[in-house]
């Protein structure tokens, strides 16, 4: 008896030291994403972002071995993210924490961040307070004001002097509707309407006719990816709003590669402002694509995958940069002011915000050897997050 | 009634009877302490099995006890959780109170509400409390100036409990507050569904004509017991926002509601006991699962709610009980 009490006693102070060691070789990283749910594509495309990162620079860093322990949400879900962060962060030990592809997870997940004194890096979220809830975030995606406001500058200095904003009724859309109407006025523009579509299953043709009947000079949408895209397409061509008599602006996801096929010929003229563009003609991105295309069955990358690389390319170069130490305050101290050569372009992590600072790209849908292709017309080089430090 | 026959006897006899503590229900609180000492790093999840339990006692008062089938629970979850986190927000931070004021605020609407659910049955009132979820989401989705929109209420904090007790990184704080929360919940509900009233409502369930003709008033029942459902739910929604500092649209969602009578039938409706055990293993389920493959988790939700009905339709509780050749 005492025996056996013994030899438990000997195989668990066995297993306790080993895992001691196992510790210092590795580096966890705690990656919570909604893989189920609503969000589930999304999540899948970021991870595989993730997986190629790690796939063509090898699992190890500094000397340390990278895990990469997943965590599921089913969201959206603040509580579960919040719930997940805590328990990767006293159960698992990990390092770092990564991912979060919505919002409310990323808010609810970084009062943890905070306390646990870990790096959190938010590879999708894009609202742009998020960086703002504790000193170890840093975010590697993109912010929607980033990128409309910006548009908003662009479209009147190329131009156009009155809009029409017509937006998804959430907060993704109420943030791209404002940002936008903010720099096209701030330049000197006009908003004639604003209309907001609900988010699920929206008949698009009551809002379009609205569009139509104040007959404005350009159209701003924003809606999320999915269905919609092709359906407002339809609805703008139904009612004869194409370019090149009614200028149709938007933010990527309409003119997605997946929505253009369902889109068609409808799409041609529309002109997009994203921080990514799976065609853009660059080497480091012609290989990210190769790369991606053939790991993942074909899919193309879109904004998640290339948030999921560029995250892991921060995690890489961060603990290069510290030699291997993966506490909080180093790996952030490390991540101020980084800057890269990414897929996406130019971007660099901004020292006082731990925001992304980035290329944004004017795009407009052209036919490409007989294919729709968003083609990039203007650029807008080391474009901040206009709204960090507003208030 | 007939005193001669044993098993009949006095009604209040027999209430006190059915009321009784049995050695099972003490060892399964006692179990309830387990996880502070087997389970250290699980407290987080324990607190929010708690949480998610008093909300399935809250949805089984009403639905196993009273018959009224709804399918829109999570909006008196998500409104108390919501109460909790927008007085937090505007500067108080005390929990107990926080969660008295998303209890009673929940109720009231609870009450309100019951007006309109009294007067309808069957497919009508899981529509109506379909509907009425969806309308308080969508609410909860355009008035983002109170409720923070899609993006989730920002900068709850929830100040130590009694100026003592820290919500920490483990979760000691947490699953204590929700365990006894629980507790005090599953108290109350035992003393209602032991009662004259309690009897009254299964009453209900079997027979809504013919309890008028027996001289009870089934609406003022109904409006009663849903009423302190809906605060009971409004408490565990609160509980969630203390617990977690987050808030989001998802605490009125759809699923919510759905996932709670999920458990409800894994358990066994018309058991409290059902009730929780049905909430510890879907989120214990959901947790093992969804770390082994966060993609497809749900599928083995499924498979476990088909076996569940096809074998034992009145719940893993029901089907313990018939092992056990207990009568229902």
């Amino acid at each position: 008896m005492l025996g056996r009490t013994a030899a438990v006693a000997m195989l668990g102070l066995g297993t306790a030291l080993s895992t001691g060691a196992y510790a210092q070789e590795t580096v966890k990283i705690g990656v919570i994403l909604p893989y189920s749910g609503p969000f589930a594509d999304a999540a899948n495309q970021l991870q595989a972002g993730i997986d190629l990162y790690i796939a063509t620079h090898g699992d190890e860093v500094a000397g340390k071995k990278i895990e990469i322990i997943r965590r599921d949400t089913g969201g959206p879900a603040p509580d579960v993210a919040q719930r997940m962060a805590q328990e990767l962060v006293v159960r698992e030990g990990v390092d770092i924490l990564a991912g979060f592809a919505l919002t409310p997870e990323a808010l609810g997940a970084a009062p943890v961040a905070e306390e646990a004194q870990k790096l959190m890096v938010v590879m999708n979220a894009a609202t742009s307070m998020v960086t703002e809830q504790s000193e170890y975030i840093v975010r590697t995606s993109l912010t929607i004001p980033q990128v409309n406001y910006a548009f908003g500058q662009w479209a009147y200095e190329n131009g156009i002097r009155q809009t029409y904003t017509l937006v998804s009724d959430y907060g993704p859309g109420h943030d791209a509707e404002s940002s936008f109407a903010d720099g096209f006025r701030e330049a000197g523009g006009e908003i004639v309407g604003a209309d907001r579509t609900p988010v699920a299953n929206p008949d698009f043709s009551a809002y379009v006719q609205r569009v139509r009947d104040a007959n404005p000079e350009a159209v701003y949408i924003f809606v999320p990816g999915g269905a919609q895209p092709a359906a407002i397409g339809k609805a703008l061509s139904d009612r004869g709003l194409t370019p090149p008599d009614t200028k149709i602006l938007a933010q990527g996801e309409l003119t997605h590669p997946e929505a253009l096929d369902g889109m068609g010929e409808t799409a041609l003229g529309i002109i997009t402002t994203f921080h990514y563009t799976l065609e853009r003609d660059d080497p480091i991105n012609n290989e990210f694509v190769e790369g991606y295309t053939s790991a993942n069955n074909g899919r193309e990358p879109d904004l998640f995958s290339i948030g999921g690389y560029d995250g892991m390319h921060l995690i890489y170069e961060t603990l290069k940069a510290t030699e291997g130490d993966a506490s909080g305050d180093a790996l952030v101290e490390a991540a101020k002011g980084m800057a890269w050569e990414s897929p996406r372009g130019p971007m660099s992590i901004d020292p006082e915000t731990r925001d992304v600072i980035q290329t944004v790209y004017i795009r407009e849908v052209q036919e490409v050897d007989g294919e729709l292709q968003n083609v990039i017309i203007d650029e807008i080089p080391d474009v901040k997050d206009p709204l960090h430090g507003a208030n | 009634m007939n005193a001669a026959n044993p098993t009949l006897g006095d009604p209040h006899v027999w209430l006190k009877r059915q009321s009784r503590w049995s050695p099972f229900e003490i060892l399964f609180w006692l179990a309830a302490l387990l996880p502070f000492f087997l389970f250290p790093t699980y407290l987080t999840l324990a607190s929010q099995v708690a949480i998610v339990a008093l909300f399935a006692i809250s949805v089984d008062l009403v639905l196993g006890y009273a018959g009224i089938v709804t399918l829109g629970h999570a909006m008196f979850f998500g409104l108390g959780a919501y109460a909790a986190g927008i007085i937090s927000v505007h500067g108080w931070g005390e929990p107990l109170t926080g969660l008295i004021f998303a209890g009673a605020f929940a109720g009231l609407i609870g009450f309100i509400v019951s007006f309109l659910i009294v007067r309808v049955q069957h497919l009508a009132l899981i529509m109506v409390t379909l509907g009425l979820g969806f309308l308080t989401l969508e609410l909860a989705n355009s008035m983002s100036w109170l409720t923070g929109g899609a993006d989730g209420l920002r900068g709850i904090s929830t100040w130590p409990i009694f100026n003592q007790f820290r919500f920490d990184l483990w979760g000691y704080t947490a699953y204590s507050y929700s365990l006894i929360a629980l507790f005090v919940g599953f108290l109350i509900s035992r003393r209602i569904v032991h009662s004259s009233f309690g009897l009254s409502l299964r009453g209900i369930r079997e027979n809504v004509t013919r309890m008028p003709a027996i001289g009870s008033d089934y609406k003022f029942h109904l409006r009663k017991i849903y009423t302190i459902s809906a605060a009971m739910a409004g408490v565990a929604g609160a509980l969630l926002t203390q617990t977690t500092n987050t808030v989001a649209l998802d605490s009125l969602s759809f699923q919510r509601s759905a996932d709670v009578v999920v458990m409800l039938i894994l358990g066994g409706t018309g058991r409290l006991y059902g009730a929780i055990l049905g909430a510890i293993i879907f989120l214990i389920a959901r947790d093992q699962l969804s770390g082994v493959n966060p993609q497809y988790w749900y599928f083995w939700i499924g498979v476990l709610l088909m076996i569940v009905v096809l074998f034992m339709p009145k719940g893993i509780l029901g089907f313990l009980a018939r092992i056990a050749g207990r009568r229902d």
